[in-house]
């Protein structure tokens, strides 16, 4: 327990839309150890984006943190004041963003960018701080001379890695990368993922690696979390999870994507469609569209079931 | 001598040395200073040939040239150069009344199914819309067409998606919609262009799915674009890899995938993300990133992040040459 | 979520009015109430005018208001309740006439200009954006004179004002519109120039429009009272508000408020009831415009 980096218990964040109320997160319990590096997998609308922004108490409005606790390092998230959250953010728990064009200012070069993160947290002179700049981007595979340039000066890819150098300026305990290659293309999203792997080694923060495309998870990611309908639906680690899928929906979900390794492949798909979050399916919320599905799965929610050790499946099945 | 991928009888499309340069935009003031117009060469210069019947794929990273080629192939923009046969006849310069009449026989899905459906038209409507174009039906006989359509694409019950309109669906149902509305005039090619990438991943199997049923039901060819190699390896019957508006390989899927020959396919193949923790491959890991199409790196446009790159390479352009029965590669360290 | 064909449209207007909508909701009901109001003045003026509006002497001589004249005798001794009710009908005729007007002919236009493109295009829009840079009451007032008096020659002249309004948002919706995909995709399934505009194009243009017409009919109430304020435009005998403010104006310095105020009060009512309306109509419609 006290080994836990972050802690999250009964999460529930709800958007108060002009259409009704979208539980977007709701009730998860999510753990995690120093170092450790978990796949947070779902598809739009699972919710996943909404509790990466929630940690960092970054969720928009309309929408809010209604119930729970995020619990990192003894530290009650949920509790703290705004103050307080901003010497958070970006010290101990950064981000990393989908789309490194809009988090970059387009008006600042991009060493200053990261200067005046570097300032804004640390006691440290302008000429210290260049000098940590420097040698960041060096690490992330971006050569010095760049330093006075401007983000449009960059490609995608290396945008995403001035992205993760900002996110490593300080040293965190945590970083969120909230689909950090879901725009890149593939031999670029191998580069960013190897180097967003040979950096957490080497400073041996956690990281919850937010994305929609489970086959990034392999080699990267220590355990799956996945979600469903603003649901935690499975948690193991990710060996146990793709060799042997508990929830049918993980289970459909890798019998529905092209594996390049296979041949004659013949893929399953999944019927129905994604829930709809305002009026969610009565009882489990993936009962529509699951061929175990009985009369119990429709009528009540399944309980959070511990499978083994340390495997979590919320199922009626187990 | 043109490539030809041995099949039977004659190719249903034929691609010959076709090219598209877009000229870059320029400022008023750039316009005044100089009269060099510069081109992004989005294709260059590809030829390859699709039997009737089967699944073609393009793949290819973004700024390939694979959506542009697609768009060229529909005669939905004309080509700078080069040739386009279909079913024999050269579509290259169609127009007006010869060029509507060619879309009955050739359509195509495109990829965001929420920007491709006219908003403010009926599924019913915008579904049966080609059929009134074409004086194939209209009134009740197109409404039964519609509705059978709809049927065969799995929206059921039919007369509900009829009357709905686009924004009460999902995205899976929106590119349905699309593919009945591709597919009523009955024709004889259709385009893909990564008619799955916008779409959540739990419905992405379905439209493919769908995609290979309607094919052997309506006898039909596809030209699939897609950046997913995956994908590609799960549906094509034949693949040809782009890179910077080049074809660099081509070949029967099999063979490309067991036995890729050039570098940058090679490259791409092992940085595809496998669903599985067990796999132990070799990866190969390139530099960089792709050079701007309105540059392009002298001789092979690869050489620039090519780990076996040459002092050939660098100066000359190297040619498709067949290798193999359907194997065609462009690189100069291949024999 | 609502589909937004015209009746549809408003029906489901009508059903988000209510809890939600607070601001907006209530700036289209107050809005529709005031104009619902003038155009019943309008519509039922000869039963609900006591006096006919152009008779002298009904009264006496700038009577103030009382139980018989509730808004007093202008100093032709002219009945001015009946005169504003009557006056309702010029105002809503000639703004709706020139709203009908200005708005198919710009529309219309700008449909085709933006389509087709072109020289034609850029020499239609050079001459709209030169109309357009003209202050509107400016340009009011020189075709008011060139045209000559009579309620045809002042709707003529609103309409010219206003077409290019119209004329600018569509052409600009046309333009970004051929762009986009479903456009694209009608043109693969082989439709035609003219199908892509008025089947694909239009249909998707047309939710701006109800926002533009009411709030140039604001426009349109001001600048016609204006016209009629300079003793432009309207002859004598056809009752009218800016004319009569103009005629009360005169009083004001002998303490005599009724002749002036009265219509005064009237024209702003009637523009704050179109700029109400269109305001709250944008509102609730951009949304769903962002939105899809």
């Amino acid at each position: 327990m006290i080994s836990d980096l972050l802690r999250i218990e009964g999460l529930r964040v709800y958007y108060y839309t002009r259409d009704g109320v979208v539980m977007a997160v709701d009730n998860v319990d999510l753990f995690m150890k120093k170092g450790e590096t978990i796949g947070l997998v779902g598809e739009s609308g699972s919710g996943k984006s909404t509790l990466g922004r929630a940690i960092l108490r970054l969720v928009p409005p309309p929408g809010r943190i209604i119930s729970g606790k995020i619990v990192f390092d003894g530290l009650n998230l949920t509790e703290l004041s705004e103050e307080e959250m901003r010497r958070i953010r970006g010290k101990r728990i950064s981000m990393v963003f989908q789309d490194p064009m809009t988090s970059l200012d387009p008006l600042m070069k991009i060493g200053d960018h990261i200067v005046e993160t570097i300032m804004a947290h640390e006691t440290l002179t302008r000429k210290e701080a260049e000098e940590k700049a420097i040698k960041l981007l060096e690490q992330v595979g971006i050569r010095s001379e760049r330093f006075m340039d401007y983000p449009h000066q960059f490609s995608g890819g290396m945008r995403q890695r001035v992205g993760i150098a900002l996110a490593l300026a300080l040293n965190p305990d945590l970083v969120i990368a909230d689909e950090p290659t879901s725009s890149l293309d593939v031999i670029v999203q191998f580069q960013i993922l190897d180097l967003m792997k040979e950096l957490k080694n080497l400073y041996g923060m956690g990281m919850i690696l937010i994305t929609h495309d489970i086959s990034i998870i392999p080699g990267i990611a220590d355990k799956v979390a996945l979600m469903y309908a603003g649901q935690l639906v499975e948690f193991a680690d990710a060996k146990s999870f793709f060799n042997e899928p508990l929830h049918p929906y993980g289970k459909a979900l890798l019998e529905s994507i092209p594996n390049i390794q296979h041949s004659d492949q013949k893929l399953k798909y999944i019927p129905g469609n994604p829930p709809d979050l305002i009026n969610p399916p009565k009882g489990c919320r993936f009962s529509p569209r699951c061929p175990y599905a009985t009369e119990k799965c429709r009528e009540e929610e399944p309980p959070t079931i511990m499978v083994g050790h340390h495997r979590l499946v919320k199922c009626f099945q187990y | 001598m043109l490539p030809v991928l041995k099949g039977e009888g004659m190719p249903l499309l034929k691609v010959v040395d076709l090219k598209k340069y877009f000229p870059v935009q320029r400022s008023f003031l750039e316009r005044l200073l100089s009269r060099r117009i510069d081109y992004v060469k989005a294709v260059d210069g590809i030829s390859f040939e699709a039997e009737k019947g089967e699944v073609f794929s393009i793949a290819g990273e973004s700024g390939c040239g694979k959506t542009t080629t697609g768009r060229l192939i529909v005669r939905l923009i004309d080509p700078t150069g080069g040739k386009i046969f279909f079913n024999g006849i050269d579509i290259t310069s169609l127009s007006g009344e010869e060029l509507r009449k060619l879309r009955k026989r050739m359509q195509i899905i495109f990829q965001n199914p929420y920007a491709s459906l006219n908003p403010r038209m009926k599924i019913g409507e915008n579904v049966g819309h080609p059929l009134e174009i074409h004086g194939i039906a209209y009134g009740r006989e197109k409404e039964k067409l519609v509705m059978e359509m709809l049927e065969k694409v799995g929206l059921q019950p039919a007369s509900k998606f009829y009357n709905a309109y686009p924004h009460e669906l999902s995205g899976g149902q929106r590119q349905r919609v699309a593919v009945a509305r591709a597919m009523i005039l009955n024709p004889d090619f259709i385009v893909a262009d990564e008619p799955i990438s916008m779409i959540d991943v739990s419905l992405r199997a379905r439209i493919l799915e769908l995609m290979i049923q309607l094919k052997e039901e309506l006898d039909l060819t596809y030209l699939f674009i897609t950046h997913d190699l995956a994908v590609a390896k799960y549906i094509s019957d034949k693949i040809a890899i782009m890179y910077l508006g080049k074809i660099v390989e081509m070949g029967e899927k099999e063979v490309i995938f067991s036995d890729p020959k050039h570098p940058y396919t090679n490259a791409l193949l092992s940085a595809v993300p496998v669903p599985d923790p067990n796999v132990k491959r070799k990866r190969v890991m390139l530099k960089g990133e792709v050079p701007s199409p309105i540059n392009p790196p002298s001789g092979c446009r690869f050489h620039t992040r090519c780990p076996l790159a040459t002092d050939i390479c660098r100066r000359e352009e190297p040619k498709l040459v067949k290798i193999d029965d359907n194997h065609f590669v462009a690189c100069h360290t291949v024999k | 979520m609502a589909n937004l064909t015209a009746p549809k449209m408003i029906t489901s207007m009508l059903s988000k009015i209510s809890p939600r909508r607070g601001v907006e909701g209530l700036f289209i009901i107050v809005g529709l109430a005031i104009i619902l109001t003038f155009i019943f003045m309008a519509i039922f003026a000869p039963v609900l005018a006591p006096y006919d509006p152009n008779k002298t002497r009904v009264g006496g001589l700038y009577e103030s208001p009382n139980p018989k004249f509730p808004m007093g005798t202008d100093r032709l001794g002219r009945d001015i309740l009946s005169r504003i009710i009557w006056g309702s009908r010029t105002v809503l005729i000639v703004t709706f006439l020139s709203m009908a007007l200005s708005s198919a002919c710009g529309v219309t236009l700008g449909l085709i200009s933006g389509y087709v493109g072109g020289k034609f295009d850029t020499a239609l829009s050079l001459f709209m954006d030169s109309l357009y840079a003209f202050p509107g009451l400016i340009l009011a007032i020189a075709l008011a004179v060139m045209l000559g008096q009579g309620i045809m020659p002042v709707t003529v002249s609103l309409t010219v004002v206003y077409v290019p309004i119209y004329f600018r948002m569509i052409r600009s919706e046309v333009l970004s519109m051929k762009e986009s995909l479903f456009v694209e995709a009608a043109k693969a399934i082989g439709a035609k120039g003219r199908t892509l505009i008025f089947k694909y194009i239009f249909p998707n243009v047309i939710p701006s429009i109800p926002i533009v017409l009411s709030l140039n009919a604001a426009d349109a109430v001001l600048t016609l009272a204006a016209l009629s304020f300079l003793g432009l435009g309207l002859p004598a005998h056809i009752p009218d508000w800016g004319f009569d403010l103009r005629m009360g104006y005169g009083a004001l310095t002998a303490k005599i408020w009724w002749p002036g105020t009265f219509p005064g009060l009237m024209i702003v009512l009637l523009t704050l009831g179109f700029s109400l309306f269109g305001e709250g109509l944008a509102e609730i419609l951009n949304p769903k415009l962002s939105g899809g």
